[in-house]
């Protein structure tokens, strides 16, 4: 019987030639990544790791620090890296939200495991990683023994097919799945076909980021030309791609016809058969739109904000605010003048962080708030007062419902 | 960690995500204080009601979200258990992992109601409701996943094989008990 890329993955993992749905198999984890929260609330300095080369630790969510208990935090994740000689350390100034740090520098690898202590974790699928979320005390735990247990899910596979369009992102193709489809609960997601072509490595990144927001367990691509592209800039060794087998047996194979999608939005409250095609939606006034996240803080769409905000205002009213996801997507914008376009459109850029995507800090919501987001979740109270509505889009449609001061088709607001 | 719980169970519907739980602002905030904001907006008040012993019922696609440790904050009001129609997989393991039995078993928000008493079986994935001699069997956890319910979770275990220094500041930090007072940072 062939496997799914994930079961490869998790079968050379464990050591074996074959694994089959429902089975629990023991892995060894090839990169574990620690954030800063674990630092700030559940942290003891461990007597022993398993590898120092196989860990790396990123300051993301709440820096620079908001709170005392972050700032506690950071004093505990230096002397840790310290004590234990990681070398991958992204302190503050050379950090980014964790999964864009992972991409930069090559830390999800083709056919290996990567587990982090954010649910977003699955952005690694993009580079045909096996990589998820897993909650503080498992990542402490892979951090000491190396290992973990996964049992092996159903997979839904995405045969993508047609050419995107000129306009329709990453996030519109994953909220059309999530909207015509649903959770993905305890199934993980692969995507493949002939229209994988036309989607850049940004807008892989996104999909497989938003896996988790349908609760899929891993949400994995295939290595082509374009990803190998990305990889081959960033890999410090050789990688082994891992490809489905032929004759697979998925639990089903849905087609998507890339050229037939437009902008799509979710409606507040998540997403699953909540997003409907732009066409569809109410063109409610916004308080506040948000562009960042590891979904969408990164280069690609800032420069998509950038051109659509490029000579205009922000409508009055309306706050906009934008995260690059990392310190590099943050001077590569202000080199490619980017920066300076969404600054004078009246939008606020902020330093890199998990920020306002999780309402802890830089932008949360007020009671009656509405907002839009291009960033990774949109249930109730997500980025503040419960009593906000969180309207999901992509940075495209973002930029140009902030200009408008309602949620509007971008098609409407020529670049 | 008892097989079977005798128990007051509290009904919560589908999809009931980790926000919901463990929200953003209660991030910023210790343990015992998170913990009383639990449902603060599904079930305003319900940190008031739940005792001790209780357990929790929700329907599918439980605790989609975060990684945050939901689990810490049910174990400090002393919740038992929780049983679902189905579960978000990093939401089980998550609540394994703290020590929190997590049990699957389909039907069981339309089988049990709010307040009724439950019979409980984590090991066999049963309930039982003894009013009306009702009872629903779920897929049982593999015995090495129920192993790490029994020991308390995974840190007890790392405790134990040495892993995590045994200095009381330390270890309350990370079994999320608050600090003690006047407690060193002894790595800073």
């Amino acid at each position: 019987v062939g496997m799914t890329i994930i079961e490869k993955i998790l079968a050379r993992a464990a050591g074996r030639d074959q694994v089959e749905v429902g089975e629990f198999v023991v892995c060894a984890v090839d990169m574990t990544v620690l954030i800063d929260l674990q630092f700030a609330t559940l942290w003891a300095s461990p007597t022993r790791i398993a590898d120092a080369e196989r860990l790396a630790v990123i300051m993301d969510h709440a820096v620079p620090a908001p709170s005392v208990a972050d700032a506690d935090g950071g004093v505990r994740a230096r002397a840790f890296v310290k004590q234990h000689g990681i070398k991958r350390f992204f302190d503050v100034g050379q950090h980014g939200i964790c999964h864009q740090v992972i991409a930069e520098n090559g830390l999800a690898r083709p056919g290996e495991i990567l587990t982090c202590t954010d649910s977003h974790t699955c952005a690694g699928g993009a580079y045909n990683t096996a990589a998820r979320g897993l909650g503080p005390a498992e990542v402490y735990s892979v951090m000491c023994t190396g290992k973990t247990w996964f049992q092996v899910a159903p997979t839904f596979r995405y045969e993508l097919v047609g050419e995107k369009p000129e306009g329709v992102t990453g996030k519109d193709i994953f909220l059309h799945i999530a909207g015509a489809y649903g959770d993905a609960t305890n199934h993980n997601l692969e995507f493949g076909g002939p229209g994988l072509a036309s989607v850049p490595m940004n807008d892989r990144r996104t999909i497989a980021t938003q896996g988790a927001e349908i609760s899929a367990d891993f949400a994995t691509f295939p290595v082509d030309e374009v990803c190998r592209a990305f990889l081959d800039a960033r890999a410090d060794r050789v990688y082994e791609p891992v490809d489905p087998d032929p004759d697979t047996a998925y639990e089903s194979v849905r087609e998507v016809d890339l050229a037939s999608l437009e902008p799509y939005v979710a409606r507040p409250g998540g997403v699953a058969h909540n997003a409907v095609p732009i066409s569809q939606i109410e063109e409610r006034p916004v308080n506040q739109c948000f562009i960042g996240s590891c979904a969408n803080g990164q280069l690609e769409d800032l420069r998509i904000a950038a051109d659509v905000l490029r000579g205009r205002k922000v409508a009055p009213g309306v706050r906009l605010i934008v995260t690059p996801a990392s310190q590099a997507v943050y001077t590569e914008a202000i080199k490619a003048g980017y920066v300076e376009a969404i600054a004078e459109s009246g939008a606020i850029v902020t330093n890199s962080t998990c920020g306002a995507c999780f309402g802890y800090h830089m932008g949360v919501l007020g009671a009656g708030e509405v907002c839009l987001t291009a960033s990774t979740r949109n249930f109730k109270g997500r980025m503040g007062s419960p009593d906000a509505e969180i309207y999901m889009a992509s940075p495209y449609t973002v930029a140009a419902s902030a200009i408008a001061g309602h949620v509007i088709d971008p098609r409407k607001v020529t670049v | 960690m008892n097989d079977v719980i005798e128990a007051r169970a509290w009904v919560v519907g589908d999809s009931v995500d980790t926000d919901n739980m463990y929200p953003g602002f209660a991030m910023k905030l210790p343990l015992e204080e998170a913990a009383k904001h639990i449902f603060y907006d599904l079930r305003p008040g319900w940190t008031d009601q739940v005792e001790p012993g209780d357990i929790v019922i929700a329907g599918k696609n439980f605790g989609i979200g975060s990684s945050r440790p939901v689990a810490q904050l049910f174990k400090q009001l002393g919740v038992a258990a929780l049983v679902a129609e189905e579960f978000n997989s990093l939401f089980l393991r998550n609540s394994i992992n703290f020590g929190l039995p997590a049990v699957t078993i389909p039907g069981v928000t339309s089988t049990i109601a709010d307040q009724d008493q439950v019979v409980l079986n984590v090991r066999t994935a049963t309930i039982e409701k003894p009013a009306d001699g009702t009872k629903l069997a779920g897929s049982p956890l593999p015995e090495f996943v129920l192993e790490i319910v029994a020991q308390g979770g995974l840190l007890p275990k790392l405790v134990a094989d040495g892993y995590i220094p045994t200095d009381p500041g330390r270890v309350g930090r990370i079994l999320g008990s608050p600090p003690a007072a006047g407690e060193q940072r002894p790595e800073a």
